[in-house]
């Protein structure tokens, strides 16, 4: 008699005796003090399986153990029986992770499909050589982590801690570079529609962001404590507690080698990023300013004023044909000809940072004229869009560090053979998820043109 | 799985080796594929392919996590039926995004347009500047 046959019963309260041709079986959930101890068994688990002839217990209680090792639960047969269930439910929740995800990606297509130019317009503030940065660290953790499965389908159990090491390592990389974009993107006004604030003409940040200490804190409060936990396993001679610790305090020095890489490629990139726009349009002069001193912060301005108003300095761009072909069509209409005034007065002012946004709505042209993006309700719902789709994903890879801590420490232990490699399975299974996200997060968000 | 049940240096038992270990070279390949493709997509951004832009992109983002899903999630060597349970949910998530984009541009021409200011300039900016 097995025990898992036993064990899809599931009762509400109370006791439920049974017989059947040579046993009698005992269901209960919450009342084993009530049965007599006489019948009662070893028991594995709260629910009382008890069989009344001891002789049949025991000869199936050796048998059972002989079937069981330690790391196959006892409602299971084999060990592949175990994974398989594991590895089912583990696709059951990544496909509810499908279709969160989802959601967000619907949000951003009808937003898309809406507002084209607010996107095109937007992603240039996204710093694309970041975008690819991130994405190599990803496939490259991900390339670590099916590496690591196998080393524990095989056994190699020193290679797996270093492979569990190296994913971990990567996914600190990717959020230290978060860190650098989403402090940069703070400091500006980059920010959801209620916080956003960004305007060209404000002062240029200087020096290390606060938000980027903010953002920093906690991983190094987990490296000194590593550090210390370290120290004081290596002190004491606890030999398993060292070789926890130190994989683990490479992986947190990792983000601060992600905010390093970041700096240095964000530092190099912002001005060409701010001026994208500006060399699209023909300007070139931003190599006379690159210098980074104060006196060019007015001309940037005028450059980045240019690139989130896509009417300047674009004299046969869609726009402005429209309007032409409707006076071509309406020779009478004054209207459009002072609307045509209105896009070059507002060319002008625009070049000069500051747009005023009710000149051209008054003069009831408003469906001809590509509006200025860099407003709260479009700019601001885009920036919403891209902190819930890429903060999301990122708690994901916060939430996959922990996974693969936990699996860390288990393959110090050497938990894992060719029999039990479930967990490291699973995870890499979740780890690949995120990846896949981000496969396609970074070419909606960062390649838009 | 039953394919490997009775390979040599095993328990000769059903359902106890059944760990498919794939090749290293093999998870190398597929990461040497994907980072090609990275690149690709990257480069792609510098040429205006118009409207077949997010198409071209979008494709190379669907070769990409095919290649995850059938070599780095093992879904190539995996059983069926965990596959179909994964597919099923790009069923469902196709479903959404078409109901639901077909309703927003049906019904965006009844939406107020979006007439906002763009945000004031902070005063320390105005103090700054000349």
């Amino acid at each position: 008699m097995r025990c898992q046959y036993v064990r899809q019963w599931r009762f509400d309260a109370g006791i439920w005796p049974c017989a059947g041709d040579d046993f009698l079986y005992n269901f209960t959930f919450n009342h084993r003090s009530l049965l007599d101890s006489t019948v009662l068994g070893p028991l594995k688990n709260d629910m009382a399986t008890t069989e009344a002839l001891p002789e049949t217990h025991d000869s199936h209680g050796h048998d059972h153990d002989h079937d069981h090792p330690a790391f196959l639960a006892h409602h299971f047969d084999t060990p592949e029986q175990q994974f398989d269930s594991g590895k089912l439910g583990m696709w059951l929740f990544l496909v509810t992770e499908i279709l969160f995800f989802s959601g967000l990606f619907v949000a951003y297509a009808i937003f898309r499909s809406l507002r084209p130019e607010v996107f095109v317009g937007c992603s240039e503030f996204l710093n694309t050589k970041l975008g690819a940065i991130n994405t190599g660290v990803l496939l490259f953790s991900s390339f670590t982590m099916a590496w690591a499965v196998r080393c524990a389908q095989v056994e190699e159990h020193k290679r797996l801690t270093a492979l569990l090491a190296a994913t971990l390592s990567c996914a600190m990389v990717f959020l230290g570079v978060k860190a650098i974009e989403y402090s940069h993107k703070w400091e500006l006004g980059l920010l959801p529609p209620a916080l956003y604030f960004y305007n060209p003409a404000n002062p240029h940040h200087e020096g290390i962001s606060m938000y980027l200490v903010y953002l920093s804190i906690p991983f190094a409060i987990g490296l000194v404590g590593l550090i210390v936990w370290f120290l004081i396993s290596q002190v004491t001679g606890n030999a398993f507690a060292v070789a926890v610790s130190k994989p683990l305090i490479v992986v947190f020095a990792c983000f601060f080698v992600g905010v390093g890489l970041g700096t240095i490629l964000e530092s190099g990139e912002s001005h060409d990023s701010s001026h994208a726009a500006a060399h699209a349009e023909g300007d070139h002069h931003d190599s006379d300013h690159g210098a980074g001193d104060h006196s060019h912060d007015a001309e940037h301005a005028t450059d980045v004023a240019a690139t989130t108003h896509p009417v300047t300095g674009q004299p046969l761009g869609g726009a402005d044909s429209a309007i032409l072909q409707r006076l071509a069509k309406d020779e009478t209409n004054t209207g459009i000809r002072g609307d045509l005034v209105a896009r070059e007065r507002q060319g002008e002012v625009a070049s000069g940072g500051v747009v005023p946004r009710g000149s051209s709505s008054s003069l009831g042209m408003v469906e001809a004229i590509p509006r200025e993006v860099n407003t709260r309700s479009q700019a601001g719902v885009f920036f919403g869009i891209y902190y819930v789709m890429t903060g999301i994903h990122a708690i994901h890879i916060l939430a996959g560090i922990g996974v693969l801590i936990w699996l860390l420490v288990r393959s110090v232990r050497q938990d894992f053979n060719r029999q039990y490699f479930g967990p490291v399975d699973y995870v890499g299974l979740y780890w690949h998820i995120v990846d896949l996200i981000w496969i396609y997060l970074f070419p909606l968000l960062y390649l838009i043109r | 799985m039953a394919a490997h049940a009775h390979s040599a240096d095993s328990p000769h038992r059903e359902g106890y080796d059944f760990a498919h270990p794939l090749p290293v070279w093999g998870l190398a390949l597929v990461f040497v594929i994907l980072t090609f493709l990275t690149v690709v997509t990257v480069a792609q951004a510098s040429f205006d392919l118009g409207s077949w832009d997010i198409a071209f992109t979008m494709f190379i983002a669907t070769v990409k996590a095919t290649l995850v899903m059938l070599f780095f999630m093992h879904l190539a060597f995996d059983k069926p039926f965990n596959l179909i349970i994964f597919l099923s949910s790009f069923v469902f998530v196709a479903l959404f995004v078409t109901f639901t984009l077909s309703d927003a541009n049906q019904n965006s021409g009844k939406l107020e347009p979006v007439i906002d200011e763009p945000p004031l300039v902070i005063t320390e900016a105005v103090a700054a500047t000349p």
